[in-house]
């Protein structure tokens, strides 16, 4: 197929529809309207499920619903938007159905702006909504590669009987880039033992997520965990970028990747021996792999667009053996490739030094960066 | 001797919709006979096998357990948002929420409403008992003014907590509902009449018309902290005058379709 122009919202929308998304339920927010807009033509025209929800509430609802009856389907928002869905995510998770959410993050905290960001990392990763329970996240740092993830999300969720999660922030929805979709495929709606479908020749079927007798809870949590054990075993994707000889090695997901990766491309060129390593799971994460790159590097240099959320995750994969560096940008600010190279070759020249947290000192070094 | 037991002699049996569990439900608590006029109706219209209902969280939340209908079991409030993404995607089945007054009136007002709005092909059961039951009789939107609860000790004090919402009104102003009727529970000639609004919003359901919803004014005997007997007195006293019984919409579809 011909590699076309698309925005990555709309691209997303039809990635969906054309791997057999049977309903999508979702409501406005920027910088994810695109999706709903370009559902709401698409779906209704191919027989398909489309509602405008009243809510983001409502939106995540109607997905519980239509997920009980084994149905493909998603939804999307931005950051407050999936604040909002957190309880329905949770109910999802208990009752081990699945879904698909597309999280086009913004600034924030509070109504913050509609700017790129990766300030939900914490939120989705680790839980979102009450309860133990684990989202599989894919982070992608293209709209080709949102694309390409937007099968693996559907399958992933329906194989673990979990919430699919495409966590991207709003420039990679915003930005337009030459892709080829997937070839369309027919809905065909997989046979499940628990659906709730109707009772026609066959015994009743419920789905619920309440256990009233902690023990049986405690089944269930455990089942969950037991799930989200073997999707760690089995489901890590990333990417690495001139890692062979790698002494530094700049960690980022996506857009914060893809900037560092221009970033990695120049200081190469002017003899530096750094690699980029991009995890595409961010739940669950790639924690195997970061401590094996730390056991060859000098040093690793976090990059996010967030106060070094992931940061976080990359410390328990390093476990003090080696030195990390963190450079964060916040609010909605995506940081110029320079900005990165600059911190490349700071760490380049500067003896590696164990500090306690890295993200304190960045953000000293931050008062020369964000002046009043 | 006659043998009771003869199909011939049979006048009552147990609703081939429901299991062979027993209910949790409290003594005197009408929660039982609003499941039953249910199970009854769906036997009538030979739905069982594809209908899906919408439990709600409140004491109705292990209804599930007494049908044989599937089920699904909603957060609070949410349950006409889970029922329209299933009937979105099964729209040939029979799909309907049972919800509390706390679950319809309060945390769900705007799934409820949108739900309305839209004039979504489902059906709710309206229980309006005057209060929060399963957590213990805490003041509902439906409360009465001056009515005593665990959240109202000294009884609802409108200056400071508000009026109650009638929410069949309410509902009955929007142009997707198709049928909207308020019902009592508190003695058989009520509960006949009760039967048949279940009956006609599910057939509002099955015809295509619009949003229905069937209010049904019910007891709390544990709550009210009196007997079953005084429960259905006081229901008849106190609570019919503030919600009236009637018809508040009966789009002309549903009119004409003679159900």
């Amino acid at each position: 197929m011909a590699r076309e122009l698309w925005e990555g919202n709309q691209a997303i929308a039809e990635a969906a529809v054309r791997v057999g998304l049977e309903a999508y339920f979702g409501y406005p927010i920027t910088p994810q309207n695109e999706i709903l807009e370009w559902l709401a033509r698409r779906m209704p025209e191919l027989g398909r499920a489309f509602v405008q929800a009243e809510a983001e509430l409502g939106a995540i609802n109607m997905v519980y619903g239509a997920a009980c009856t084994g149905a493909r389907v998603m939804t999307s928002s931005s950051s407050p938007g999936i604040s909002l869905m957190m309880e329905g995510l949770s109910y999802i998770a208990g009752t081990e159905i699945p879904m698909v959410l597309i999280n086009v993050m913004r600034g924030g905290p509070g109504l913050g702006n509609i700017a790129p960001s990766q300030g939900d990392y914490n939120q989705i990763c680790k839980g979102g909504g009450h309860g133990d329970y684990h989202p599989i996240v894919l982070a992608p740092a293209s709209v080709q590669e949102a694309v390409d993830l937007m099968p693996l999300a559907f399958d992933l969720a329906e194989k673990y009987l979990t919430i699919g999660c495409l966590l991207l922030d709003g420039s990679i929805g915003q930005m337009m880039e030459p892709i080829e979709l997937p070839a369309m495929r027919a809905v065909k709606r997989r046979e499940y033992p628990w659906a709730t479908s109707g009772a026609q020749e066959r015994p009743r079927h419920f789905l619920t997520s309440i256990y009233l007798e902690p023990y049986d809870e405690e089944k269930t949590n455990i089942r969950l965990l037991k799930r989200w054990q073997e999707i760690q075993d089995n489901e890590i994707r990333f990417r690495e970028y001139y890692l062979e000889d790698a002494e530094i090695v700049v960690v980022g997901f996506g857009t914060a990747g893809r900037v560092a990766l221009s970033a990695v491309r120049t200081a190469r060129a002017q003899g530096i021996k750094v690699g980029l390593f991009r995890p595409v799971t961010v739940a669950p994460y790639p924690y195997a792999r970061v401590a094996e790159l730390a056991s060859h590097a000098k040093t690793l240099l976090v990059v996010e667009m967030n106060s070094g959320q992931m940061l976080e995750d990359v410390r328990l994969a390093v476990n003090g053996r080696t030195p990390i560096e963190f450079y964060g940008r916040l609010g909605g600010v995506v940081p110029f490739p320079d900005e990165i190279l600059g911190e490349i070759q700071r760490v380049a020249r500067e003896t590696p030094a164990f500090v306690d947290d890295p993200a304190r000192v960045w953000l000293k070094r931050m008062d020369t960066v964000v002046k009043e | 001797m006659v043998a009771i037991t003869a199909p011939e002699n049979l006048v009552y049996e147990r609703p081939q919709s429901f299991t062979d569990s027993p209910t949790h439900y409290c003594p005197g608590c009408t929660h039982g006979v609003a499941h039953r006029l249910i199970a009854e109706v769906l036997d009538e219209m030979g739905v069982t096998g594809r209908t899906i209902g919408v439990a709600p969280v409140g004491c109705a939340v292990f209804m599930y357990n007494y049908f044989e209908t599937d089920f699904v079991q909603a957060p609070h409030g949410r349950a006409p948002a889970m029922a329209t993404g299933i009937k979105r995607v099964l729209p040939d089945r029979i799909v309907y929420t049972y919800q509390g007054d706390g679950d319809l009136a309060s945390i769900g007002t705007g799934e409820i409403v949108h739900a309305a709005a839209r004039g979504e092909n489902i059906t709710v059961i309206f229980i309006n008992n005057t209060n929060y039951g399963m957590t213990g009789g805490q003041m509902a939107p439906t409360t009465l003014p001056g009515q005593k609860t665990t959240s109202s000790p000294n009884g609802r004090d409108v200056e400071l907590q508000g009026y109650p919402i009638r929410m069949a009104e309410m509902l009955a102003t929007l142009d997707g509902s198709g049928y909207v009727v308020r019902r009592s529970l508190h003695d058989p000639t009520n509960i006949r009449k009760a039967k048949k609004a279940i009956r006609t919003a599910f057939e509002t359901q099955a015809r295509g018309l619009g949003f229905s919803l069937v209010e049904l004014l019910s007891t709390c005997p544990s709550n009210w902290n009196i007997t079953p007997t005084e429960s259905l007195k006081w229901l008849e006293e106190h609570m019919l005058p503030f919600y009236p019984l009637g018809d508040y919409k009966v789009a002309p579809s549903v009119t004409a379709a003679k159900i």
